[in-house]
This record gives structure tokens, sequence and C-alpha cells, in this order.
């Protein structure tokens, strides 16, 4: 019995390892780290909303449906998925990467492009702005001159301290964290008025982070600010072009659309910042 | 050293040598030291040849040397670096003298000898258990999130304030370590003499141990100073703008490490001089007590 268990276990293996390969569409075949396996990295932890309960191999979460979507489409499924988790330095320092592609809201840059790269985008962010309700009593309203007295902070890895400069130009200087936890708390002890954060990550933070969050309004997106979320691939690595017709073909067929709608609240009631 | 030379060159025999020339011990260890000179410099310029050689041959150089030495990044943070950095010093000048006060505060607490002062005495053991062995980042993000978090008004919720105030916690228990070893080296002796010319005994520590106890640590505690002078960016981790987080914002910006490099050079540009001043003052002190 036990015999036929093992049997049955390792013709099983055998059938996957052979369905994944079959599967694998051209493109993808042996450019990956593992052959017949992809390797995902994302954040540790990886946040709310873009992966849910920090477990990505679920699927559940923007990030992660987009994720696990780009690579059914490259002919990676179940087992053939692998998730790593990498800080922001890692996907960017020089030398073999232990992943194929790195997903955690990285922001596309030209300057960034230069030693990375990066796939077509899978989300435009907007840019938005956290307050607590304190700082609305005292005038705080979603315009930029009202914004530029504000005590701002932001998370240092993040294209936001450089668009704060642009777009605010606050007066006082701008306090930076490591992470959008250390900022949140920053903001709960009262060191900051207002932090910046992509728009889905500012409507978890308001809403379950702070007991008196308040999203006070967001930037027009398109324009100069860098606000595309791109996947991350070491510098030439061939994979990329994969990718891109994988996200190519899910906007055309509103797959994207469609996982968006699932993980991403509607924010059609922000402000526009003016 | 063989045998027969010590023989040839007895103890003493230094007035009477010089007269007949260099004695044959002499010109040996001349001989010795000029071939010792010579394999120091071959050794040394093999080394290097072999790194600036053997480095750039490496697969991965050319990426390294794009992240980490990008002259383009360099010249353009650079300059903003060292902006940055006057905030490290600025942090320091306030931090060092505070440190230096409680510090010596903690090890008088931690010395006194009536039975009603052991609280203090408990005190200062426990404080220096406690700030000792938990790390200094630690402290930082405790106080400088915990403390204004109770709700304080602007400014005294600064990071500024809180992330010094957890710098000057941690290092004053280290430097009142180095007091205590300076005040238990002033011999018992010394202070029953004291004692015994009927001076009291905050007298006894305030005009006969301290002044030589904190003349003999001193070297100890400009260690601590130069660790300081780099610990001072770990309060970037509670918000201000220093030059480790300078860096950090252009590292994301550019993708590129190159401004920690230069952050680095920053940094070693005031600690290698401070050191070697410290060295300096290590060996005057030990010339002065041999």
């Amino acid at each position: 019995m036990k015999h036929l268990v093992k049997a049955g276990i390792v013709a099983l293996g055998l059938g996957a390892v052979a369905h994944s390969a079959w599967a694998q569409g051209d493109c993808a075949a042996g450019k990956t780290l593992t052959d017949g396996v992809l390797t995902i990295a994302t954040g540790n932890p990886a946040y709310f909303p873009w992966v849910i309960d920090d477990a990505p191999e679920t699927g559940k979460g923007f990030e992660a449906a987009v994720a696990l979507e780009i690579a059914r489409r490259m002919g990676f499924e179940g087992d053939a998925v692998k998730w790593v988790r990498t800080s922001f330095d890692e996907a960017i320092q020089p030398g073999a990467k232990n992943f194929d592609f790195n997903i955690q809201q990285y922001s596309i840059t030209p300057e960034r492009d230069e030693f990375i790269d990066f796939s077509a985008p899978y989300y435009t962010a907007a840019q938005s702005v956290v307050v607590r309700k304190p700082a609305v009593d005292a005038g705080a309203t979603a315009t930029v001159d009202s914004l530029k007295s504000l005590k701002w902070g932001a998370v240092e890895s993040t294209t936001s301290p450089g668009l704060i400069q642009e777009l605010i130009s606050p007066d006082a200087d701008m306090l930076l964290y490591n992470d959008v936890a250390d900022s949140v708390e920053a903001l709960k002890a009262g060191q900051v008025d207002a932090i910046m954060l992509d728009l889905p990550s500012a409507l978890f933070t308001a809403a379950v982070l702070l007991d008196d969050g308040v999203v006070l309004g967001q930037f027009e997106t398109g324009g100069d600010s860098p606000d595309e979320l791109g996947l991350v691939f070491e510098e030439g690595n061939p994979l990329r072009d994969c990718a891109n017709e994988a996200i190519a073909a899910m906007k055309a067929d509103g797959t994207l659309k469609a996982i968006e709608a699932e993980w991403l609240q509607d924010a059609t009631g922000v402000p526009v910042i003016k | 050293m063989g045998a027969p030379d010590r023989q040839a060159a007895p103890a003493g025999a230094g007035a009477a040598g010089r007269e007949f020339g260099p004695s044959r011990r002499e010109l040996r260890e001349r001989r010795e030291r000029r071939r010792s000179l010579l394999i120091a410099a071959v050794s040394t310029a093999l080394t290097i040849a072999a790194i600036v050689i053997l480095v750039p041959m490496t697969p991965g150089w050319e990426r390294v040397q794009k992240a980490f030495f990008n002259e383009g990044v360099f010249l353009k943070t650079f300059p903003k670096l060292l902006d940055a950095f006057w905030l490290d010093v600025a942090m320091f000048l306030w931090c060092a003298p505070l440190i230096a006060l409680w510090g010596l505060v903690l090890a008088l607490m931690r010395d006194a000898r009536s039975p009603a002062l052991y609280p203090l005495k408990l005190f200062a053991i426990l404080y220096s258990d406690l700030f000792r062995g938990v790390p200094v980042i630690l402290v930082i993000y405790l106080i400088g999130f915990g403390i204004p978090g109770l709700g304080l008004p602007r400014p005294w919720n600064s990071p500024y304030i809180w992330g010094t105030v957890a710098l000057v916690l941690s290092y004053s228990a280290y430097v009142a370590e180095v007091y205590r070893a300076g005040i238990e080296s002033i011999h018992e002796s010394q202070r029953a003499a004291a004692v015994s010319l009927g001076l009291s005994h905050g007298d006894v520590m305030r005009f006969v141990v301290l002044p030589q106890a904190i003349r003999r640590v001193i070297p100890a505690a400009m260690n601590n100073l130069i660790s300081l002078q780099k610990d001072v960016a770990l309060v970037s981790f509670i918000g201000p703008v220093e030059i480790f987080r300078q860096a950090g914002v252009y590292k994301s910006l550019y993708a590129n490490f190159t401004p920690y490099v230069g952050a680095a050079l920053i940094f070693l540009v005031v600690t290698v001089p401070a050191t070697r001043a410290v060295d300096r003052m290590i060996a005057r002190q030990q010339r002065r007590q041999s």
C-alpha cells in the first residue's frame, strides 16, 4: 500500500512537471531562475490591500492576484510558482537575484530604469494625502497652499519624498521613515501632520490603522508625477518581454480591470488636490 | 635573538660600544630592520596590485561599479549629503556633554557607600544592565515613538528631542561604566588618607578621586564618543533626515548605492582623525604612567 501511494505521488509529481513544461509558453521557457518554476518576490511583510494577510500564495490582494495571473499566462501555475521576500534594496543590489520578478509597488522612474528593468505598468496609483481629524479641524484642505503649512512625513524608499518637495515644497523640513507602519506611528504621535501614500494604501491606512484618519485628497494621475507601478526585473532579464506580453493581454481582455475592481476600493470619492 | 649575541652585547656595554662604532648586534639589527622594511613594502605592493588587478576581473565588477561607484550619481548627491551631515554634527554636539554629565552622575550613584543610599546604587546597577543590554536602535524606536505617543504637544514631541534622549540614555550607561573603572582604579588607601586628613566623603570624591579617575579614563571615554559620532545616524529611523537617511532617499531615487559610499566617505573624514587623536592621547598617557 505504502509503495502504491509513493508511486502515485511520484507519478503525480512527474505529471505536474510534464504539465508545467507543456503549459509554458515558448516565451518563458528556459528563462527563469529555476527551470519550470517562476520565482516571484514581494515585500516583507507585504501590505494590505496589495497582499491580504501577508500570504501572496493565496492570490488574495491586488498584487498577489496580478502576479499569479501574469504567471499563469506565462505558463506557471500551482507549484510552479514560488514566492520569496525581499527588501527594496535587495531588488536593486548588483549581482544575481533570487527572484524572476519583484512586485511591491515599485514606481517606474527614468532614474531607476537606468539600473533595473521595469515591466509595463500594471497599475496607476494616485499619490494621496493622509491626515488626522485634528488637522482637518484646524483648517487643512485639499489645496497645495494649505498643504504647504503642514509638517510632512513619508517613506524613504518611495517616490513620495521627491514628490512632496516637487508638488508641495512644504515650509518645514519633512521627516522620513523606513516603512508605512513607522510613518503612521509618527502621524499618531503628532510628530507629522500629513503623510503621502499611494491611494490604495492611503485608504487602508485612514480607515483601519488610524482611529481618526482622513484621506484629504489625491494628486491627479498622469502628467509628470511617476505613479505607475511596474514589476522589477534584473537589468537585461529576457523574461520581461514575456511578462509585458501577459500584461498587455490582461489589459486588452479586461482581466486587469476586473482584478482591480475586486481588490482595490473605489476611490472616486477622494477629492483631487488643486 | 641567539644566545651568542646576548653575550656579545651585555647589559651596560652601550656606553663602551659607542666609542668603537656600532656593535655587531647594532649592525645586525640595522640589517634586519632594512630587510623587514623591504619585505613590508613588497608585500603591500603585491597586495594592492592583486586587489586592483583581480577585483575588476571578477564577473560582477562592472555591475558593482555601476551600482556603488557611479561617478554621475556621486557628483549629483554629494553636496546634499554634506549638507545633511551637519544635522549629525549638531546632534553629536548636543548629546556628547549630556552623556558625559549623566554618565558621571550614574557612576557616582553606583559608587554610593552609605547604606541609606542603596536605592541609588541599585538604580544605577539596573540602569546599566537595562541600557547596555538593549540595542541602541530599539531604545531609539521605543522612546522616539513611545513617549511622543503619550500625547505631548508640539514641539515637545519632536523626534530630534526624543531621538537624542534615547542616545543619551544608552550611551551614558556605557560611559558610566568607564567612569566607574576609573573611580575604582584609585586605591582605597588614598581615600583613607584623605578621610584621615579630615575631608568629608563628598570632598574626598571631589578633590581626590575624581580628578585622577577622570584623567585616567578620558581615552576610553573618547572611544565611546567616536562610536557616538556614527550612531547619531540611527536617529534617522524615527524621522530626521540626516546623512544616512538622505543617502537612502537618493538610493531609492536612483536605484543606486553610490550615495551610501559618499556618506561613508564623509563619516571617515571625521572619524579617522578623531581615532588617531585618541590613539595619541592613550600613548601619551602610557608614557606618563610607565
